[in-house]
């Protein structure tokens, strides 16, 4: 009823193409973009911002890297938690060693240099897949902890291995509030999710998912593996780089190595598989589920003025947050993104099913 | 079927958001806000509990005894884990609800909410430990490690070491090891030790043990082989009984290990039993007093109510009086600002962080504390975050902590030149500028 495409005719390819084809998405997404960057910044309070709607962009913008790796491209990866830490400390060392360097500048730098150590640890991808591949890019992982931990050059002589930025400012507009700090996380998040979706929905995308789907037969049709493999590697870790970068820089201000620990990767492999692998919609879906829900989980006792003690609140957390993650995979195993198609589906029809 | 699921499902997630959105509830007018930063959970709780339990049961005492000046205190905690991120989650979390003073409990934390406090005018107390430079008023106007620093606690270590040597000149030669945590924490000592090192020339070796710190096994193998004359743990949690099973194992006597403070509490021995016997830990400033009266105070006034967070025996622990002592000194700042700002008043954090940085706890406000033979005088000032450099030394008999030194202060000589210049460096990385004395008037 509210949801029927009748009458929407596409005449042209142009209008066949369009990210979103169904007038009642276009709607709808204008609606959000415009009620996240005008309205949110009126209402929503600081907490609401700097430990719920930061974390989530963030991490969703991780998740999208990640999702083009393993869901697009087929190839698993553990790593991701240290290439958001490469992003993060290569932005660091530019920013700090260049007097004058522009924020924006050092992240991407951040992002490119996590590309070329994405690319480097994603080539043995081109002998080994699976699980295999899994275990390789867990190397990046240990390294990269060995790496920040040990070498003073990398935090700039810190005695503490704790490093910390300040006096943040894109062309002149200081990122210091929590409302700066959102809009400028929501901006790049956006810019970055369409990027995305325009690059998995082009030609660079369907050799990813054709390599994904079965890579000799992708190779037989005249598909690359080394390029498609290793430009899958470069686009995602960029993305998780500039993710790291922003975790770094934005939301913490102050890190040490432990903030890109491996539970960070475990908790991104969560977000797309979750989420639903081989979507960009999916990636802020699981996002949202793996940061928001045991943060709603932990409140809800007080919420309703039951008193708990903490340590019983941090268990029930994890383990309500556990059988969940069980329930939706069972209910869904394509991810809540397939769940959120699904609905829309049966909202075309409503409210007469066949 | 899959529909109704997901319905459902989107009306709970709108109704819990709604909620949250609405749910800051602002302390009542009459009421200090006090937030908790805990971790009851996670790898570092069998020592986290104890620390959460004596600040909880201090702040019950101090609304038993009347609150401060008729001010009552109401409080919340809040898991952190002693991850970084859930740590940044409920400092965003309880501070809007009106908190006014924050102890962040984790080295990590502290170092991310150092960049905040200043934008939110909320002073951070980091009791005996956080980052040694903030002891530095000048440039750390919101940073309160009260007590003492890491570096204190190293320097202490290596004077009761050279003590038990015959004086400073008799480290030449010597070996020391460190064997630390690998995090802000354990890194900590870390300058003032190769500083020392450089003065008195002993060889100073140092042994990063990866978190939580379960597998040390090739770090005790470089000590069997370098055999170190001593060996300074810097370890929390499970890693500290580990390091000390590891010595047991390799045959390292323990008497030879010196541990910070947060290596010399009763979890960490227990389970080793007598193997940990001779083992010593530096204490800021307190140890294990079940005795002292403060202690006996919380039995009667909050245990006898039935009001107690913990076991009744963990009152008096090493670590569950580190929670009394890191409250007390809270609730002595709301004092100390009450006195400038208006008795019987709600303060705010820029009166709070007035109040410790004029905090002045002679004997005789200790004594009537409760905290008699707990503590020495603790007197800060505007240059001065930190208020005491003293310590002790204890040691684990197989049963019972037993203090085994005089009190004993760091080498401010030293000490000072170090803070000045860290902070210095921070003030020219963050481009600040020193406070002037216009600001700095206590």
């Amino acid at each position: 009823m509210f949801y029927r495409e009748n009458g929407q005719f596409k005449t042209s390819y142009r209008a066949d193409q369009q990210i979103f084809p169904i007038t009642q998405d276009r709607v709808a997404l204008v609606a959000l973009l415009a009620f996240a960057f005008l309205v949110v910044p009126m209402l929503a309070s600081e907490y609401f911002f700097r430990a719920i709607l930061i974390p989530f962009l963030i991490l969703s913008l991780a998740a999208i890297g990640l999702n083009i790796l393993v869901g697009y491209c087929g190839q698993i990866s553990l790593g991701t938690g240290a290439f958001m830490a490469i992003g993060a400390y290569g932005a660091y060392n530019f920013f700090v060693r260049i007097e004058g360097m522009p924020l924006i500048v050092a992240l991407v730098m951040g992002g490119v240099c996590a590309t070329v150590v994405g690319v480097l640890f994603g080539i043995p991808s081109l002998r080994i897949k699976g699980l295999y591949l899994a275990v390789a890019t867990l190397a990046a992982q240990f390294f990269t902890d060995w790496a920040f931990l040990r070498i003073k050059w990398f935090t700039n002589d810190s005695s503490s291995g704790s490093v910390s930025v300040s006096g943040l400012n894109v062309l002149g507009l200081p990122i210091e509030t929590p409302v700066q700090r959102y809009l400028f996380c929501l901006t790049v998040v956006c810019i970055c999710a369409l990027l995305a979706k325009n690059l998995v929905r082009g030609h660079i995308g369907r050799a990813w998912m054709a390599m994904r789907d079965m890579d000799v037969a992708a190779a037989v049709i005249g598909i690359r593996p080394i390029h498609a493999k290793l430009s899958a590697f470069a686009v995602s870790s960029f993305f998780v780089g500039l993710a790291g970068g922003l975790w770094g820089f934005v939301h913490l201000g102050s890190w040490e190595p432990a903030a890109f620990s491996i539970d960070r990767s475990f908790q991104l492999l969560f977000m797309v598989i979750i989420g639903g692998l081989g979507s960009i919609m999916g990636s802020f879906f699981g996002a949202a589920f793996i940061v928001l829900l045991p943060l709603f989980i932990n409140q809800v006792p007080a919420m309703l003025g039951v008193p708990i003690s903490t340590a019983l609140a941090a268990h029930l957390e994890a383990m309500i947050f556990g059988a969940l993650i069980v329930f939706f995979l069972i209910v869904e195993p394509h991810g809540l993104a397939r769940l959120w198609s699904t609905a829309k589906e049966k909202l075309r029809l409503w409210p007469f099913p066949h | 079927m899959k529909f109704k699921t997901l319905a459902q499902a989107a009306l709970l997630a709108t109704a819990g958001l709604a909620t949250l959105a609405t749910s800051p509830a602002f302390a009542q007018a009459k009421e200090q806000f006090f937030p908790v930063l805990v971790y009851r959970t996670g790898a570092y709780a069998p020592n986290g509990v104890l620390w959460a339990n004596g600040y909880v049961d201090y702040l019950k005492l101090t609304n038993a005894r009347g609150g401060v000046n008729g001010v009552k205190i109401s409080f919340e905690e809040c898991e952190t884990g002693y991850a970084t991120d859930r740590g940044v989650e409920c400092y965003e979390r309880l501070k809007g609800k009106g908190a006014t003073v924050f102890q962040p409990l984790s080295t990590g934390i502290t170092f991310a909410l150092t960049e905040k406090a200043p934008a939110d005018k909320i002073p951070l107390i980091t009791a005996g430990y956080g980052r040694s430079e903030s002891a530095d008023g000048g440039v750390f106007k919101w940073n309160f490690p009260l007590l003492g620093t890491y570096w204190v606690a190293a320097d202490v270590l290596l004077q009761h070491i050279a003590q038990k040597n015959g004086g400073m000149d008799k480290l030449k030669g010597k070996k020391i090891a460190l064997v630390y945590h690998d995090s802000p924490y354990g890194k900590e000592p870390i300058p003032l030790l190769q500083e020392r090192a450089k003065l008195h020339g002993f060889e100073l070796s140092t042994l990063p043990v990866t978190h939580p710190g379960v597998e040390q096994k090739a770090t005790w193998l470089q000590i069997r082989q370098s055999r170190p004359d001593y060996v300074l743990l810097w370890g929390w949690g499970v890693m500290n009984s580990a390091a000390l099973k590891e010595a047991v194992a390799t045959g390292y006597p323990r008497d030879k290990m010196f541990g910070v403070w947060w290596a010399g509490a009763e979890p960490d021995v227990k389970d080793v039993g007598d193997g940990a016997k001779g083992y010593s830990a530096v204490t800021m400033q307190h140890g294990a007093e079940p005795n002292s009266k403060v202690a006996k105070d919380i039995l009667s006034l909050v245990h006898g109510k039935g009001q107690g967070t913990g076991p009744k025996e963990e009152v008096g622990q090493v670590l569950y009086m580190r929670g009394v002592i890191s409250a007390m000194l809270a609730v002595e700042g709301v004092r100390s600002a009450q006195e400038r700002f208006g008795k019987g008043k709600v303060v705010t954090g820029e009166q709070m962080r007035w109040g410790l940085e004029n905090l002045n706890l002679d004997q005789k406000k200790l004594d009537g504390l409760g905290f008699a033979g707990v503590m020495r005088p603790v007197s800060t000032s505007c240059v001065d975050h930190m208020g005491s450099s003293w310590a002790r030394i204890h040691t684990w008999d197989g049963q019972k902590w037993n203090f085994t030194s005089d009190w004993l202060q760091a080498d401010q000589s030293l000490i000072k030149p170090m803070v000045k210049a860290a902070a210095d460096k921070y003030a020219a990385d963050k481009k600040l500028e020193r406070r002037t004395p216009a600001d700095c008037q206590s």
